[in-house]
């Protein structure tokens, strides 16, 4: 008797929890709205759509360079598996054509498709949750006024038992804090709207946080650093590398024209932010700094002695706008030979007082050589900054046909120890080796050549 | 510091500070004039020669990473009297008009033909992507690309009345 009691009780907790479960991840299907694609808008409300997509870098993922903007189709590589992103054009077939608002509305708060399926979280709906309703309705109106493209994304790539999506109900649970913030009454206008912007659409968070093993964002290490198509996004907290810390003038600048004089350049995954950007007002990108600044705190005394000494070192005329190639600015002092490299290929450039954007950063000013995973200046070194198409930009010649792994990684070492306080790199001939053969992934377009909303830059028009 | 050098095919002993850009060391030690210095930034391409196979930059090379290694110049394309398909394309199709920049361009294409003897527009425009030309005779570059393209094509295809014979 006592055996068949256990068992009732074990099997009916059983039930339960599976009945429990499925009532947690049942979301209904909201019926398909025929007259949804048809729809007109107020044009201002559709230009403020435009401004909301730009932030939200919606074309970045929803866009396979060159093809079609917002088609979707593009591979996205999650330690899980590659998932395509969506088509969200107003297709009725392949797209969101059939969406209602409230469809569109409950993608964003919610992580749900319009049938009732639950979304990967490769889809920053952790962060557009927070995204108000009005800004929600204009988006809206911005996708559904985009030419409807008839695309049908390839199936993602999913290890089992990923592919089952009621399983996003249990992760949702765990990780996803459903909702828009709450006011702080104890900060000012600027914040609080930085705070939204930088929270919600910019989802910053998304790349420069790192995650954990379910591959939600680590809340303990906001902001920490993370990755995204093989590059590292950097720690914007109070773990930044930034020799001279960022501020919220010279964060501003950054986000506004994509370099700075004290930091560099955007590169990689970062240039498409910055240039999207561009369609934000001066005042979003000032709240946004002032927000991530916030984040930061203030450097510690060291850190904003050594930052003094940098910028009494690097700011005002002392540069001259001259550089060649004839004359190095800096002797080997016939030590190592990474050192030999560096000062008959690099300094010419980048210590060649030539301005930023155009010149080479020095590096003691680079966050790069500073950051705890080598993978960007990896990168850069192997592929360089490839030109932006009739437009000036910023350039720099890949060296990958020239330098053998262990030569960037006897570079590396050199300036790691010449510019930075920071231990050794390891392994850095194996992860050389792996960035050049593609088994590290990395995505390298010019600063132009990305997806940029609302202009699909790197389609043919008509 | 003597560095060994291998140009055109040919062995070259230079005795050189071996930081010396590859471009200084063609132009000065070598007589090779073919690579022309532009900017001396690796902004311009002028300077673009061949290294194994691969475009790149000899205002940017020192010459101490090039020991070993398969250098070709313009020189190495062809000659006055036999000029090469590039050469021979960019003549037929008059794409020079100060010619500051054609070696470079030259260089620059034979690396992308070698590897995709029949490129679209948009793969030569990226693969001379920092070749700058101020004449504004890119149409004609262009078009002389594609020609020479088809040249190399004719030349390694066999003709129509060979293997008919016997």
């Amino acid at each position: 008797m006592w055996a068949l009691r256990v068992v009732i009780v074990f099997v009916a907790a059983i039930v339960l929890a599976v009945g429990a479960f499925f009532f947690l991840a049942w979301r209904s299907e909201i019926p398909e709205d025929a007259a949804a694609a048809e729809a007109t808008f107020a044009p201002e409300l559709v230009a403020k759509g435009a401004q909301l997509a730009a932030l939200g870098n919606c074309i970045a993922c929803h866009t396979v360079p060159g093809k079609p903007a917002f088609a979707g189709g593009l591979a996205v590589p999650t330690p899980f598996g590659t998932i395509y992103s969506t088509n969200i054009t107003p297709d009725r077939e392949t797209g969101i054509g059939g969406w209602s608002e409230e469809a569109f509305q409950r993608a964003m708060n919610e992580g749900v498709d319009r049938r009732g399926s639950h979304l990967y979280p490769a889809f920053p709906y952790d962060h557009f949750t927070r995204v108000s309703a009005e800004d929600n309705r204009a988006l809206y109106a911005f996708l559904m006024t985009r030419p409807a493209v008839k695309a049908e994304a390839p199936r993602n790539d999913l290890q089992f038992p990923l592919t089952y999506r009621p399983l996003l109900a249990a992760w949702k649970l765990a990780f996803f804090d459903r909702g828009e913030l709450e006011p702080d009454s104890s900060q000012s206008e600027a914040w609080t709207r930085g705070r939204y912007l930088a929270e919600g659409l910019g989802h910053c968070g998304a790349c420069h946080t790192p995650r954990n093993a379910l591959g939600a964002e680590d809340r303990d290490h906001y902001f920490g650093g993370g990755e995204a198509e093989g590059w590292q996004a950097y720690a914007i907290n109070k773990d930044s590398k930034a020799p001279i810390p960022w501020d919220e003038q010279s964060l501003a600048f950054y986000l506004r024209n994509g370099w700075h004089e004290f930091h560099g350049v955007s590169r990689g995954p970062m240039a498409e932010v910055t240039g999207n950007l561009s369609a934000l007002p001066d005042s979003d990108i000032m709240a946004i700094a002032t927000y991530v600044t916030s984040i930061m705190g203030d450097p510690t005394p060291e850190r904003g002695q050594r930052a003094a000494q940098l910028r009494e070192q690097f700011e005002g005329d002392y540069r001259e706008q001259t550089a060649d190639s004839q004359s190095s600015p800096v002797n080997a002092s016939g030590g190592s030979p990474g050192e030999a490299i560096y000062v008959a290929a690099c300094a010419s450039c980048h210590e060649g007082q030539r301005r930023q954007p155009f010149g080479g950063l020095n590096f003691e000013l680079s966050t790069a050589v500073n950051a705890p995973n080598p993978q960007n200046i990896v990168n850069v070194v192997l592929f360089g900054l490839p030109p932006a198409d009739g437009e000036a930009s910023a350039v720099m010649p890949a060296f990958r046909h020239l330098l053998s792994d262990q030569q960037v990684a006897d570079v590396l070492a050199y300036m790691r120890e010449r510019f930075s306080e920071e231990q050794p790199w390891a392994g850095l001939v194996e992860l050389i080796a792996n960035t050049r053969s593609g088994a590290h992934r990395v995505t390298i377009r010019p600063s132009d050549g990305i997806e940029r909303a609302p202009h699909n830059v790197g389609a043919e028009e008509g | 510091m003597a560095i060994l050098l291998t140009v055109n095919g040919s062995p070259h002993e230079v005795d050189i500070d071996p930081a010396t850009p590859l471009l200084y060391v063609l132009r000065d030690e070598l007589a090779l004039n073919g690579a022309k210095y532009g900017c001396g930034l690796g902004q311009c391409g002028s300077c673009t020669v061949v290294v194994d196979g691969e475009a790149v930059l000899s205002c940017m090379v020192p010459v101490m990473l090039l020991e070993g290694r398969e250098i070709t110049t313009v020189e190495g394309l062809g000659t006055i009297d036999k000029p090469g398909p590039l050469q021979q394309a960019f003549i037929e199709v008059q794409a020079a008009q100060c010619g500051y920049c054609v070696p470079g361009m030259m260089m620059s294409a034979h690396a992308l033909l070698r590897r995709n003897a029949r490129p679209s527009d948009a793969e030569i425009r990226e693969a001379l992507a920092t070749n700058l030309c101020r004449c504004g005779t890119h149409m004609r570059i262009l078009a002389a690309i594609r020609r020479a393209g088809e040249l190399m094509q004719a030349a390694s295809l066999p003709r129509p009345d060979e293997g008919r014979a016997g």
